[in-house]
């Protein structure tokens, strides 16, 4: 049988942001798959060290749109980290509500992904409806839908006032029973379950070796949770299980993610009927530093690290983010080969991928305007060279 | 004198009843009926009536593109040999009436294969544009032809095996005379049902312009005029497929013509387009493996057991 | 346990329930009051101290103040400098709405607004110069 060569992407309807995937074809399988990044590179990274510590927060809460809070968070941590802030409590329950129900809303959003990547349009337009009730919560807290900006340094923003609490109370009510309606549907259906058991496997041997996290990782077994790991704001006071799978394919990642709904669920009340009282934030220095800090949080699509690194003025010296989704590429052309074509924005979008937080770099000389890719080590060298025209030096490292 | 009148009487059955002006505007409301359905049961709000017509027209203002590749004469005479096909099947069909304007023994089977001269375009379609995406939408159409055209002819053949003859008219005359005798074909309805948004393309069987797979499928290279003809011969091959189950399984027009025919047409054929927009939502889109395998391992079997059944009914009328 | 139509009770349901879904220009969405969106400036508040313009993330917002040419006035033999009087301008189409300017404002002469519909087809109509009266007065003279 000839092969034919199909492009899925940078254009593609599958696709909500653009990435490449070249498909290679036998019939209606999946031979070979080339995978492209860099059509999103925003030079986030390098912007951020031109900005201060305080426009930074808004900077690197726009690396991803859906977890915003994530980004922002995982920065915020390094910058109290190295000024040795003392957070009060209630702003970080504050801080973990926001998480939380961000976590509640990205899950809902990808189940409405995964439904019309399959054709179940019913299930799109239902959970985004139940999303928009996420998303109200946030707006009535934060102020805004999808970039909340509840973090400053040293605290929040915003406070949260009683009515607030008893309103994400009873809207966590009716989300539970959307939950649970959910789990019966994306786990009885005959036509998902012919759609998503055994599409996309990936063992977990394969994971590890690929470095899969969050909801991927969990669904191949991998029983990893930053939140149970290494616990940050308060996650070590409330009570959650980490919900793994051993299904390896998109039908365990879509349990994953339900499940974890319900776990978000119980965290939230958890953190809402307890709030601590005092003080929302406390005050922070304008110029941080010198000092360095890496910090991981646990974002819905899965481990976001973060790194900065300071140098005693009131701009970062650098900033270096890991989203989730760069971790988790790495498995995509492994779940792909095998599969058929029209598996393939499934397995896709069962990563949860967000191209905007992953794309980090593209080489285009200025002048000649050449562009072309750098291996490993002449980026690691180029970038040593960089560093040391600003008096830092990476070489050691 | 006389030819110039019966060619004006053909011209208008032809062109406006029950030929393209009916079919035209019968099958933009169905279409819409259909989306609205969709709608609400998603809980949305829904296309306002006039929306299918208002896309009809402004698809037919936009430009024509036609890709270098493609084989222009087949490119552009492919969407009007499948709304000729259509137009042509809807002639053996009784509308209004228990009566067809131009039955004949053994209509339903003309009829059956004219509905599949679309399917057939629609392949053309694909290979002509050479297009990947298109291509591969070709290679599903055919494949899901095979699949469901079994199973939906046989389904449709247990009622006329019934009614003991091989026209349209008949069987609903047979069933209008005998309507508790449509019980019987319950399973071969459900069949027909099923195999039909397999011929319509709908979800779960859209699999040919899956368009989280391969974008548009067979019309990925299509635009404009060309492209709204092609989705007027869609909605009007749902009103003629909507009408042939009437005529066949649901007993026709029971006996009436006019007004009261009319409105019995309109009621059961929307029950129809309803029927086949809840399996569009409840549904989602298979793989074109699991459709074949799924129309031969149950669809088929069914059908068979329904003609049995059929057979042994007809034994009992006899008898 | 795999059953096809599992989802059917919702369908059924949905069929006689009124949709969620709005027509957004002609019903307005309910925003909440908390939302931030355009901000909004009073001008006699501000002191020009530029902790706004030093911390917004976008670059968007700009001080400038109005009375350079305003003469210092004498009381009782000593001159009294003209009190500073400030006008901003927002360029609506950088401003990301993150309200920071509002927060970090020590006289509280910056809030945000509901007024969400900032949307425009020509992008001179997005700088938002929220003027000082002493400048419109000035002119007048």
């Amino acid at each position: 049988m000839p092969k034919i060569t199909v492009p899925l992407g940078p254009q593609h309807p599958a696709l909500k942001e653009p990435g490449s995937f070249m498909l290679s074809l036998e019939g209606e399988e999946i031979k070979d798959a080339v995978l492209r990044l860099g059509y999103n590179h925003r030079g986030v990274e390098k912007a951020a060290e031109a900005r201060n510590y305080v426009q930074n927060i808004y900077l690197l809460e726009r690396v991803c749109g859906i977890c915003s809070h994530a980004h922002a968070t995982a920065y915020v941590h390094n910058v109290e980290e190295i000024a040795q802030l003392e957070v009060p409590q209630r702003a970080k329950a504050i801080r973990m509500i926001v998480g939380e129900l961000e976590r509640l809303h990205s899950h809902l959003l990808w189940l409405g992904v995964a439904g019309h990547e399959i054709g179940f349009d019913t299930l799109f337009m239902y959970s985004w409806r139940d999303r928009e009730l996420v998303l109200d919560a946030l707006e009535e807290i934060s102020g805004n839908r999808v970039h909340y900006s509840m973090n400053s340094i040293g605290g929040v923003r915003r406070d949260m006032s009683n009515e607030q609490i008893k309103k994400v109370l009873g809207i966590l009510k009716t989300l539970e029973k959307r939950i649970k309606y959910y789990i019966t549907v994306g786990t009885e259906e005959s036509t998902i379950l012919a759609r998503t058991q055994g599409v996309g496997v990936l063992p977990k041997d394969e994971a590890l070796k690929r470095c899969a996290t969050g909801p991927q990782g969990r669904a191949s077994g991998v029983d990893r949770d930053v939140r149970r790991d290494n616990p940050y704001l308060l996650y070590d006071k409330v009570d959650f299980k980490v919900i793994t799978q051993d299904s390896c394919d998109v039908f365990g990642r879509l349990v994953v993610r339900a499940l974890e709904m319900v776990e978000s669920c119980k965290i939230l009340k958890q953190v809402l009927e307890n709030m601590p009282s005092g003080d929302i934030a406390v005050k922070a220095p304008i110029k941080i530093g010198p000092g360095e800090a890496v910090n991981r949080y646990e974002a819905p699509r899965g481990e976001d690290i973060h790194y900065l690194k300071a140098n005693g003025t009131d701009v970062p010296a650098r900033v270096k983010v890991r989203a989730p989704t760069l971790a988790n590429f790495e498995s995509v052309a492994y779940m792909l080969e095998g599969d058929t074509l029209a598996d393939a924005p499934l397995i896709i979008a069962a990563i949860d991928p967000c191209f905007s937080c992953t794309d980090r770099m593209s080489l285009v000389q200025t002048g000649t305007g050449k562009s072309g890719i750098m291996s490993f080590k002449e980026l690691r060298a180029y970038s040593i060279e960089e560093y040391k025209k600003k008096g830092i030096d990476f070489s050691k490292l | 004198m006389e030819i110039i009148k019966e060619l004006i009487i053909g011209l208008f059955y032809i062109i406006v009843f029950p030929g393209l002006l009916f079919l035209v505007i019968y099958g933009g409301l169905s279409e819409w009926l259909d989306r609205k359905f969709y709608a609400q049961m998603q809980n949305r709000q829904g296309p306002p009536w006039y929306q299918p017509f208002a896309d009809i027209i402004k698809l037919m203002s936009k430009q024509v593109i036609i890709p270098k590749a493609a084989d222009k004469k087949m490119f552009k005479i492919l969407p009007f040999i499948a709304i000729a096909a259509i137009n042509t099947s809807i002639f053996m069909i009784p509308i209004f009436s228990n009566s067809a304007l131009y039955g004949f023994r053994g209509d339903i089977i003309a009829v059956i294969y004219l509905l599949s001269i679309p399917t057939a375009t629609l392949f053309l379609i694909g290979w002509s544009s050479t297009s990947p995406y298109a291509t591969i939408g070709s290679m599903r159409v055919l494949t899901q032809l095979f699949a469901y055209e079994v199973p939906l002819l046989i389904a449709v053949l247990g009622p006329c095996i019934l009614a003991g003859s091989w026209s349209i008219e008949d069987v609903a005359v047979f069933f209008t005379n005998n309507p508790w005798l449509m019980l019987v074909n319950i399973i071969g309805f459900l069949v027909a049902i099923v195999a039909l948004q397999g011929k319509l393309e709908r979800v779960p069987f859209d699999i040919p312009h899956a368009e989280t797979e391969i974008v548009g499928g067979v019309f990925t290279e299509y635009s404009g005029r060309l492209y709204g003809f092609m989705r007027l011969a869609l909605d009007m091959e749902m009103v003629v497929v909507a009408a042939l189950i009437n005529a066949v399984f649901l007993g026709g027009s029971f006996g009436y013509s006019g007004w009261i025919g009319l409105l019995l047409f309109v009621i059961k054929t929307e029950f129809v387009v309803f029927l086949l927009s809840v399996l569009k939502a409840a549904m989602a889109r298979v793989k074109i493996n699991q459709m074949v395998d799924f129309c031969w391992k149950w669809l088929a079997p069914f059908a068979i057991l329904q003609i049995l059944i059929c057979i042994v009914a007809r034994f009992m009328i006899n008898g | 346990m795999a059953r096809p139509l599992r989802a059917w009770r919702e369908l059924v349901k949905n069929l006689f329930r009124k949709h969620v879904t709005g027509q957004y220009p002609h019903t307005k969405p309910v925003i909440d009051k908390n939302y931030r969106a355009k901000i909004l400036f009073d001008a006699n508040k501000c002191i020009g101290c530029n902790i706004c313009v030093r911390n917004c993330p976008a670059d968007a917002i700009k001080i400038i103040q109005v009375n350079q040419d305003e003469k210092p006035t004498e009381v009782d033999g000593k001159t009294i400098p003209a009190k500073r009087k400030f006008k901003c301008v927002i360029d609506l189409a950088k401003c990301v709405y993150c309200g920071q300017c509002t927060d970090g404002c020590p006289v509280k002469a910056l809030s945000s607004s509901q007024d969400f519909e900032l949307a425009h087809f020509n992008r001179e109509a997005l700088i938002d110069e929220m003027k000082h009266p002493y400048e419109t007065e000035s002119k007048k003279k």
